[in-house]
């Protein structure tokens, strides 16, 4: 288990307890909280679960640990350890591999000095290769935080890694 | 005026108010309407769904903000949904006040300055813009040298129905799908229809599920509608896993109030209570254009209680679901709303008795839905009238991969696959030679050669040829294409996806994908084809869900159109697969536990 560096973890669990609470902000219309809509309210706030957020989870849900884990491990946009500043995905679905994808991915993985989906040494970018971003019309198509990017080649897919981390270098992203 | 004495005074009154609240809607509508398009100022559309934002929409909709009531206030300024024509994109729509509407395509940010001042300065002080690419209404003197917008090929041959407000309004404003005639279907029903009569509407439609299962809706709704529970569900599936699919996400991203008022009719004509939107996280522009329409729909007396003051009532919600292919089966799908891993139940009970939180329950797809207020604001009739005599109404393809004129495309069901690809998609995409094979219906549809490219769009004719319809999606190969390096593309989405709760599901896919590894690599073992045969037949017979038992279907349909290139490959006749010259394919190394 990784610890988060920013935070110290009382102040985790608070700020877990308050990404659960924060479903319940529309007080004419209480939407259905369940154990994966309180996972992915964590996961959009802390973009990974730490272990603490499963114990919340399952306070908040009236669930068993064991609950929680069986939802948080099947679905794969679940993480375990914080991800880098920036994610991207690229996708590998049967379009844009037609389009290139597979070069694509490789020169990405090659600019960010990974092998498979991970983050780049310098925990800015973490890579995650998508089954499909639904644009598909404009193939091959990678993201950044889910703002998407079409018609990439392996060149412009090098040149977005770049700016990016350009961009993360001079601390204008989040 | 009521001459039948008969009749409770108080139902005239009630009638009466409820008429009024949707007249005042539509008055405040088409005044909003007006001002919008018969003002002062031209009205600027930039196309934005997931598809616009890929091709660098936002940046745009950006250099046009200064434009905009944020800025100077020249124009009117809106992002609407995709018009479909994808491969034109980013797409700027213009309103010329007391003119007509003119279509920029592929506009970048630096372009906008030099389209924008020959709007605003003045139309003879600047020459309309190069980018301009067709117009639509009256021709004029600008405009007399592009085409006609709606007699450009790809839009000629569609049939819009679930489309015909695509790009056309801002999918943010309740007011602009009113002004279309939005929510009069559902006025009509519950005023003056019973639900028995909606019900009965729809399966005179002929209407079957676009999901890809094409179940006869009307029957399906059937099942749902006697039971007298005092909760029941109506459920909308655009989880939408298919690579290659959008058109699920499309509607919600371009006209989310059609479905919204396609599930509540859905709702009324089955006696629910409550519908929900189910979405994958993660796609934002859909999810986000839904839960405004909701929130929209709930200030405006048409979701909550007493739904424009008819004693009909219905509670919506969106539901989101993690990263999980087998989602989108209608069981699985329940178990996602309920917060649990996705994987289908067992059947019986089947939904429709005990579904969501063990209630009585529908599934439709996003696209059969959203069919519905078309077929009750006009009749079952009307509607069977279009398409085919098994397949009614229309098909919303999304046409993608080495072809032309990339986009989503409504055709009227029984056009030929042939005429979508050419007088649609205009051909094979400039550099290739011809399109070698077509892969539909999603991943666990099948691929399809020349020889099939006469068979008609159509559920049936499509299953008969090995193929199937599916989502819709159609994804195009050039000559170049490897077939059976396409075909362990499908089965590794398939093996990655699998749920792991039937085994001859989570073993069989991994075991095809190893099999198509090796032959892609020229390392096939003898007995590889059997193999695959057998492995794919255990999946079919032993699998709870289409998961499983459809998981063959890519290497069946592959044989049949390419034989003889999979015995090549068999025989490490070809060069290795792939782009990397020995077979490899980049793949994600986790698979569920």
């Amino acid at each position: 288990m990784t610890t988060s560096q920013q935070q110290s973890r009382p102040e985790l669990r608070e700020r877990i307890r308050g990404a659960l609470e924060s479903q319940r902000t529309d007080k004419e219309r209480v939407p259905s909280i369940t154990v994966l809509s309180s996972l992915l309210a964590v996961q959009d706030d802390l973009h990974y679960i730490p272990d603490e957020a499963i114990e919340e989870t399952a306070i908040f849900c009236n669930a068993t640990i064991n609950d929680v884990w069986s939802v948080a491990s099947f679905y794969t946009n679940f993480r375990f350890t914080p991800p880098g500043m920036t994610t991207v995905d690229v996708c590998w679905g049967p379009t844009c591999h037609l389009m290139g994808a597979q070069k694509v991915l490789d020169a990405v993985q090659d600019e960010l000095g990974v092998d498979s989906e991970e983050t780049s040494a310098d925990g800015k970018i973490t890579l995650r290769y998508s089954t499909c971003l639904g644009a598909c019309a404009q193939a091959p198509v990678i993201a950044r935080d889910h703002v998407l990017k079409g018609r990439a080649n392996p060149d412009s897919a090098r040149q977005y890694i770049s700016d990016l981390q350009q961009e993360l270098e001079n601390g204008i992203a989040h | 005026m009521v001459s039948r004495t008969e009749a409770p005074v108080d139902t005239y009154a009630v009638a009466m108010s409820q008429q009024t609240q949707y007249a005042l809607l539509r008055a405040r509508a088409r005044q909003r309407w007006d001002d919008l398009t018969e003002g002062d100022k031209p009205w600027v559309r930039v196309g934005f769904g997931a598809s616009g934002q890929a091709a660098g929409a936002q940046a745009v909709f950006d250099a046009l903000k200064p434009y905009g009531p944020e800025g100077t206030d020249q124009i009117n300024l809106s992002m609407v949904g995709a018009h479909g024509l994808m491969y034109l994109e980013p797409l700027v729509d213009i309103i010329v006040p007391r003119a007509n509407r003119v279509f920029h395509a592929n506009v970048t940010p630096e372009m906008v300055p030099d389209i924008m001042s020959h709007y605003i300065d003045g139309r003879d002080q600047h020459p309309l813009h190069a980018s301009a690419y067709a117009y639509s209404g009256h021709v004029d003197d600008y405009t007399s040298h592009l085409s006609d917008w709606d007699q450009l090929p790809p839009n000629q041959l569609q049939k819009k129905i679930l489309t015909e407000n695509f790009g056309n309004i801002d999918p943010h404003d309740i007011f602009q799908y009113i002004a279309q005639d939005g929510y009069s279907a559902l006025n009509k029903a519950v005023l003056s229809m019973t639900p028995d009569e909606v019900l009965e509407e729809v399966k005179t439609s002929g209407l079957r599920g676009r999901g890809g299962a094409a179940f006869p809706t009307g029957l399906k709704w059937s099942f749902l509608a006697p039971s007298n529970a005092l909760v029941k569900y109506v459920l909308c599936n655009c989880e939408e896993g298919d690579p290659g699919a959008f058109n699920d996400k499309g509607i919600l991203e371009s006209d989310p109030h059609r479905l919204i008022e396609g599930l509540i009719l859905n709702g009324y004509a089955t006696n629910s209570t409550h519908g929900v939107v189910f979405i994958r996280q993660g796609h934002d522009i859909p999810i986000e254009a839904t839960r405004r329409a909701i929130d929209e729909a709930y200030q405006n007396g048409i979701l909550g209680e007493n739904i424009l003051g008819s004693d009909f009532s219905f509670e919506m919600e969106v539901s989101l679901t993690g990263d999980s292919y087998v989602a989108g089966e209608e069981t699985a799908m329940i178990e996602a709303i309920e917060g649990k891993r996705s994987t289908p139940r067992y059947k019986p009970p089947f939904p429709a008795q005990a579904g969501l939180f063990q209630k009585p329950t529908n599934i439709n797809n996003v696209k059969t839905i959203a069919y519905v207020p078309s077929i009750v604001a006009t009749s079952g009739d009307e509607f069977k009238k279009v398409g085919t005599e098994s397949s009614s109404g229309t098909a919303l393809v999304c046409l993608t991969g080495h072809i032309k004129r990339p986009g989503m495309y409504e055709v009227e069901m029984g056009v030929t696959i042939r005429q979508v690809l050419d007088d649609i998609g205009g051909g094979v995409a400039d550099g290739s030679e011809r399109i070698k094979v077509l892969q539909t219906g999603g991943p666990l549809g099948g691929v399809m050669g020349e020889e099939a490219f006469d068979t008609e769009i159509d559920f049936d004719a499509m299953a008969q040829s090995g193929a199937i319809l599916g989502s819709g999606g159609i994804i195009v190969g050039d000559e170049t294409t490897d077939v059976v390096d396409l075909i362990r593309n499908l089965v590794a989405f398939n093996q990655f996806e699998s749920c792991g709760k039937c085994f001859p599901c989570r073993l069989g896919n991994t075991h095809m994908l190893d099999v198509l590894d090796r032959m892609c690599k020229n390392e096939a073992k003898p007995g590889d084809m059997q193999l695959l045969e057998t492995v794919g037949n255990n999946m079919k017979i032993g699998s709870l869900c289409g998961h499983g038992q459809l998981g063959y279907n890519p290497i069946s349909s592959a044989i049949t159109y390419f034989g003889e290139e999979f015995e090549k490959r068999f025989n490490g006749e070809m060069e290795k697969s792939g782009p990397f010259g020995d077979g490899s394919m980049i793949l994600p190394s986790r698979t569920r536990p």
